[in-house]
């Protein structure tokens, strides 16, 4: 498993041997003709914590990015907040959204974008078996398009003490995930 | 429904050393993502804290990449990108403190999509940045070069460490 891996410039340490807190649960790859809905359920409450790893692009034509709806355990009820610092390339700015139906991911390349483009992000819900606390996610993500693009840090709340169960990923704009798009829920053991 | 562990090092490189550059040659395409967390500090205390430290893959030196950035300097936040240029930005560091810069490289094994990299950096002394990056080539990484805008050398004591991250 272990890859041959050269290096120069520099004297080797480090162990070779394989982590055992971080495991992957179910990954999620988009195949042709696009998929509108990505659900990942009967997540064990054996972790500590989870992590998405998204990388993705949508059929939104209008614009050349779009961003994504995400749900706990179907709750569609105005349970959520975002609070998100963006940089478009000229300026950083931040905007919030408050009392909403989903917590929202940024960001993802959209049907305007560099053709083969896709965007990243990296999403960390804390303790989400936990039934005392609100969940509380935080996101890395963006877009480039060699001379436009945008850079998300999203926090993120659930008002909810259900531990969390199923997740389901939406476009925001767009209407499926184009083919190739992937989505891998990991779990991180505390 | 857990497939196995993985977030595995695959080499840790600790300068014995000054070097300008380190390179990852002959990785493997086992993995889905690869995640590279650089703590440098260079040789010359005077080097500008905006010194941002650089990717370039397989060896392609032509204009295929570019990023779009943003940062906070203890007094305001802005935002930049660079576009078709020879390598992409994934952080900066200074010759005063180890910085930590962390880059996550998704699907880099894959030959249909472009390579997008995010990438967060702790400048203590001067910044706290975020970078996504693009490199316009859908072949598989297999080397990775590390190397700095202005082309200082990497104190002895930096480390490069390089994990793999299998989904299921």
């Amino acid at each position: 498993m272990t890859p041959m891996l050269g290096i120069m410039a520099s004297s080797i340490s480090g162990s070779k041997a394989v982590t055992s807190s971080y495991e992957s649960i179910a990954t999620t790859t988009v195949g042709s003709g696009g998929t509108s809905t990505i659900t990942f359920s009967s997540i064990p409450a054996t972790f500590k914590h989870l992590q998405i790893r998204i990388l993705a692009r949508s059929n939104y034509a209008v614009q050349l990015q779009d961003y994504l709806k995400l749900r706990y355990n179907s709750d569609s009820g105005a349970n959520y907040a975002v609070h998100n610092l963006l940089g478009d390339g000229t300026s950083a700015t931040s905007f919030d959204s408050t009392s909403t139906t989903s917590n929202w991911i940024q960001r993802i390349s959209a049907a305007g974008a560099t053709a083969s483009a896709f965007g990243g992000a990296v999403v960390d819900i804390l303790d989400y078996a936990n039934t005392n606390k609100y969940k509380t996610m935080r996101n890395l993500g963006g877009v480039d398009n060699n001379g436009s693009g945008r850079i998300y840090l999203t926090s993120g709340l659930w008002q909810s003490t259900s531990a969390i169960t199923s997740i389901t990923i939406t476009p925001g704009d767009g209407t499926s995930f184009d083919q190739y798009s992937s989505f891998a829920l990991y779990g991180i053991k505390g | 429904m857990a497939a196995g562990s993985t977030y595995t090092p695959i080499a840790t490189n600790t300068l014995g050393s000054a070097a300008s550059t380190v390179t990852f040659s002959s990785i493997a395409g086992t993995y889905t993502d690869l995640v590279l967390i650089s703590n440098t500090k260079f040789t010359t205390p005077s080097i500008p804290t905006g010194n941002a430290l650089w990717l370039q893959f397989n060896g392609d030196t032509a204009t295929n990449y570019s990023d779009t950035y943003m940062y906070g300097d203890g007094t305001s936040a802005a935002s930049g990108r660079v576009g078709s240029t020879t390598t992409f930005f994934v952080g900066n560091s200074d010759g005063t403190n180890f910085n930590i810069t962390k880059t996550n490289i998704f699907n880099y094994a894959n030959t249909t999509t472009y390579k997008t990299a995010l990438s967060r950096s702790d400048t203590p002394a001067a910044y706290a940045v975020s970078y996504v990056s693009l490199w316009r080539s859908t072949a598989a990484i297999t080397s990775i070069l590390i190397g700095n805008s202005t082309g200082s050398t990497f104190t002895a004591g930096s480390t490069f460490t390089l994990y793999g991250i299998a989904s299921a």
